[in-house]
């Protein structure tokens, strides 16, 4: 009997005060376990191979191993480590671009054919080599099959019907890509360096086709690659086994194995983190991180992602398309506390839309929370005694936490904000049809230059309600064909330096005018046991590079 | 008179076999409409929820032609009562779709994710009824004393207490204090490869290709969130065998059975319990039915790729091929199950096969 009862009482009673607290789940599942493990300090040890290294992650958003096909976080990770591209960044400064199979190249005078010049002897994990023929069929394949990132090629002017033109073959170590406007270097270079981009083994994925399908039916959960690790097994939802490639062309990996184990829940990662069987878990919350930093056996890592949280006005709605509320509501978020709490180890305030680490990024911060200003501006606007308006809220962490805190500033001002729960597939469907007033929500960058943001949160070629292409700005009904000019301007200038100057320009312009409230740019956190060498997180989801890790 | 008696005889007999037909084949009209009833249940809350089943599968990114280039492949342009026929004709012939989340066809998921709910469910009622029946019979036996105050707190905590906490402070004493069983997960990394999956059951894997180090490993894995769901089914079970024996200790027949001089133990093991086990058997099954459902927040603790998990995730992804066949083998089990103590009714109640 003491022993049903005896671990229940107090316990409860804490977890009772959490729930009036109104904490999530999630948070109660933390918080639960904080008090525990401060109470049970000494653990017993476990430990995970020496020469595989075990991560815990949620890995369900995987769909795809198809490099032509994959855009989801982990899975941009495992095509990183296991696909090679043309060109790489740096993951010190991601600003800089180095060859990676590609050994040099050259832009032609007109600025429109980039010539790529192979190094010698390379192979895929397969064995088979790796040639110009490689590389011209998988950009070509890539386009020809047009899911969801082929427009970060198309969008240089790469079509189904001339693609084999456009990208050729000249010797086995020599390839073209022609565009069909003289972008800026690098920005087709920076498209070049993402997941949809990487070179897949022609010789066994066309041994794989099926009906015409390019092996894609295939390779959706196959692997023909040549990067530093292979994929040796996915199980969605469970498990995905990667191995060391032994034909890399470069330095080999430092581990002969790295399994991702797919844990979803935040407390269930610490326990497995801090008893040793797991290396790095990589879902951390805050609670869990706080308390994670305290163990000598663990270190924290960190680096900013390439991914805003913003809230945005439906300018539909003729209240919020008023400049001055607009404005009104940049003034009416508590930056600082919501930095300090909800997204404390998990997010950095950040105001414009371009997020830091971006070729031209600004950081600068000019809005705080000053009700006063705000209160003057809806005045203006003649909105004295405030107003009502909806927002639609995915139930997830931290972004309902951020809605209420705002819901709470709103209110200081007048402004009665309704939430509206939902999940995230809802909310996102109700967005992408344009039928919310306020929505909250992030971006993630698609490819690593500046236009893949000012593409979607400056450019609004076509306002009407059935537009070819729907950027976030589109989303808001913001019709701006200023704006619009400006960005296609800055995508097109070869100078650098001036093209820099232009989207700061544009992020200045935005933090003004939008109908963007941007709140703060993601920073990933990684807690990492101290016999692990070598971890840094990359700013894009695919230069997290595990092969770069070792075990002592 | 001979004559007409064989005759009524053979009659008989004939009208037993033709209710005995009837029997089935009202069975099988009743199921075929309970699978039709589901489907049609399933199918269309999925379609009518306010999620665009494209988004699922293209992501927030594609561009709209891709949209609509596929809602035209899944055929979702199409009037909802075709798409309704359609789905049906597949699902006869064994194929529920390809599920968005993982690739696969939803039968292939389903297969690797129902062994392990199934080794978790087995497991856990297993340790639920061998405990809560003789648990209960002794509270009923020894009613109001301190036993059966036992008895009732166990099934009022398995009753109140929510199974992620328990699980998760389950999990903090036993694994990570005190390190008598393995963490969460089916198994250890190490020994993830040694075996080929052939039932997908890993305590039958392992031991059937003798890998005993592993199979001491996945027993270590599964013990504490079988003992876990064990627990809430032994806190039902005992409730319920106790409210049973109660009344089964209350017949009459028990009185004449201790006039006769019965002994104790007897009357209570052998008659009685005979009795309440009709009822209980539908108790057992109903509770082992719930664990096969898979729980899914034991599931998410354990992080246990089981049914539970795969059905709330693609429910949350709008995966609706994925969701609507995890309906079916659940709707399945229930069916089964129901059937299956129907039978165990005709063996354990002499009346009903008389019937």
């Amino acid at each position: 009997m003491s022993m049903t009862r005896m671990p229940i009482r107090t316990p409860m009673t804490a977890v009772k005060n959490l729930v009036a607290r109104g904490l999530t789940r999630r948070g109660l599942l933390g918080a639960t376990a904080a008090v525990l493990i401060a109470t049970t300090s000494p653990v017993v040890l476990a430990a995970t191979p020496k020469d595989t290294l075990v991560l815990a992650w949620a890995i369900d958003d995987i769909i795809t191993l198809d490099p032509a096909e994959s855009f989801e976080i982990s899975a941009g990770e495992i095509m990183g480590n296991t696909y090679d591209r043309l060109v790489r960044f740096d993951v010190a400064d991601p600003s800089k671009l180095y060859g990676d199979l590609a050994e040099s190249w050259t832009v032609s005078e007109d600025g429109k054919t980039y010539t790529f010049k192979l190094k010698p002897g390379l192979k895929f994990a397969s064995g088979n080599p790796l040639t110009a023929d490689d590389v011209a069929f998988s950009l070509q394949r890539a386009v020809k099959l047009d899911l969801s990132p082929a427009f970060i090629l198309t969008q240089f002017g790469l079509s189904k019907d001339n693609v084999e033109e456009k990208v050729k073959k000249i010797d086995d170590l020599t390839v073209v890509i022609e565009t069909d406007q003289a972008y800026a270097p690098t920005f087709v270079l920076n498209c070049l360096t993402a997941n949809v981009a990487a070179i897949i083994d022609k010789k066994l994925v066309l041994e794989h086709e099926k009906d015409g399908d390019l092996g894609y039916a295939w390779l959706k959960t196959n692997y023909a690659g040549s990067g530093p690790m292979k994929i040796r097994d996915w199980r969605a939802n469970e498990i995905l086994a990667l191995e060391r490639n032994d034909n890399y062309y470069g330095e080999k990996a430092k581990l002969p194995r790295v399994i991702y184990r797919h844990v979803k829940e935040s407390a269930t990662q610490r326990l497995l983190l801090e008893k040793g069987d797991v290396d790095i878990a990589r879902n951390l919350s805050p609670e869990d991180l706080a308390a994670v930093e305290k163990n000598a056996d663990v270190a924290i890592t960190n680096r900013p992602k390439g991914t805003i949280y913003y809230i945005s006005l439906n300018q539909k709605n003729p209240t919020l398309a008023k400049p001055e509320v607009r404005e009104a509501m940049k003034w009416l978020v508590d930056y600082d506390a919501i930095g300090e709490t909800l997204i404390k180890g998990i997010g950095t305030v950040h105001q414009t839309f371009l997020p830091m680490g971006l070729l031209g990024a600004i950081d600068e911060k000019p809005y705080k929370l000053d009700v006063a200003k705000a209160k003057e501006l809806l005045e203006k606007a003649g909105l004295k005694d405030g107003f009502s308006i909806t927002m639609d809220v995915r139930q997830t962490q931290p972004v309902a936490g951020i809605a209420e805190a705002v819901q709470r500033t709103f209110a200081q001002a007048g402004i009665k904000l309704e939430i509206i729960p939902g999940d995230g597939k809802q909310t996102l469907t109700k967005y992408r049809a344009r039928n919310h007033d306020l929505y909250i929500g992030q971006w993630g960058a698609d490819y690593w230059d500046p236009h893949t943001n000012a593409d979607t949160f400056a450019r609004n070629p076509d306002n009407s309600d059935n537009a070819a292409s729907k950027p976030l700005a589109w989303r808001n009904a913001w019709d701006i064909p200023e704006l619009t000019k400006k960005a296609d301007a800055a995508v097109l200038e070869r100078d650098p330096a001036k093209r820099v100057e232009m989207y700061t320009e544009l992020q200045r312009d935005l933090l003004k005018t939008s109908p963007f409230v941007i709140i703060y740019q993601m920073v990933e956190t990684a807690g990492v046991r101290k016999n692990v060498e070598g971890f840094v997180l990359g700013s894009t989801s695919d230069s997290t590079y595990v092969f770069r890790v070792s075990k002592n | 008179m001979a004559l007409a008696g064989s005759a009524t005889a053979g009659g008989r007999r004939r009208a037993r076999l033709r209710s005995t037909a009837m029997a089935i084949a009202r069975f099988l009209v009743v199921v075929a409409l309970t699978y039709l009833g589901l489907l049609a249940v399933t199918f269309f809350i999925g379609r009518v929820i306010p999620v665009d089943p494209v988004l699922a599968i293209v992501g927030d990114r594609a561009p709209s032609h891709v949209v609509e280039r596929v809602r035209e492949e899944l055929g979702l342009n199409l009037p909802l009562y075709q798409q309704f026929v359609i789905y049906v004709g597949k699902a006869l012939t064994g194929d529920f779709g390809i599920s968005v989340l993982t690739s696969n066809p939803v039968m292939t998921d389903i297969r690797r994710v129902f062994p392990a709910t199934l080794e978790l469910a087995t497991l856990g009622t297993l340790i639920g009824a061998f405990l809560g029946v003789p648990l209960g019979v002794l509270a009923a036996v020894r009613r109001g004393s301190f036993l059966d105050q036992v008895v009732r707190v166990i099934g009022l905590v398995g009753y109140s207490v929510p199974i992620f906490w328990l699980g998760l402070m389950a999990l903090l004493v036993f694994y990570a204090r005190l390190g008598w069983v393995e963490g969460p997960g089916r198994i250890d990394v190490v020994y993830e490869y040694t075996v080929t999956p052939v039932t997908g059951i890993l305590l039958l894997d392992t031991a059937m290709q003798g890998e005993w180090e592993a199979f001491r490993n996945v027993f270590g894995h599964l013990i504490l969130p079988a003992s876990l769901l064990g627990y809430f089914s032994m806190a039902y079970i005992s409730r319920m065998t106790r409210s049973f024996m109660l009344t089964e200790l209350g017949q009459e027949y028990v009185v004449a059975a201790r006039a006769k001089g019965l002994s104790e133990r007897t009357i209570i093991w052998r008659h009685a319990l005979r009795n309440a086990l009709v009822p209980l058997v539908t108790v057992i099954a109903l509770s082992y039915a719930n664990l096969l459902e898979g729980s899914v927040l034991t599931e998410t603790v354990f992080s246990w790729p089981g049914l539970g998990l795969y059905i709330t995730d693609s429910l949350q992804n709008a995966d609706m091929n994925a969701v609507l066949g995890g309906t079916i083998v659940v709707g399945s089990v229930f069916i089964g199950l129901n059937l299956l103590s129907d039978l165990l009714y005709r063996v354990l109640d002499p009346r009903t096969r008389a019937r």
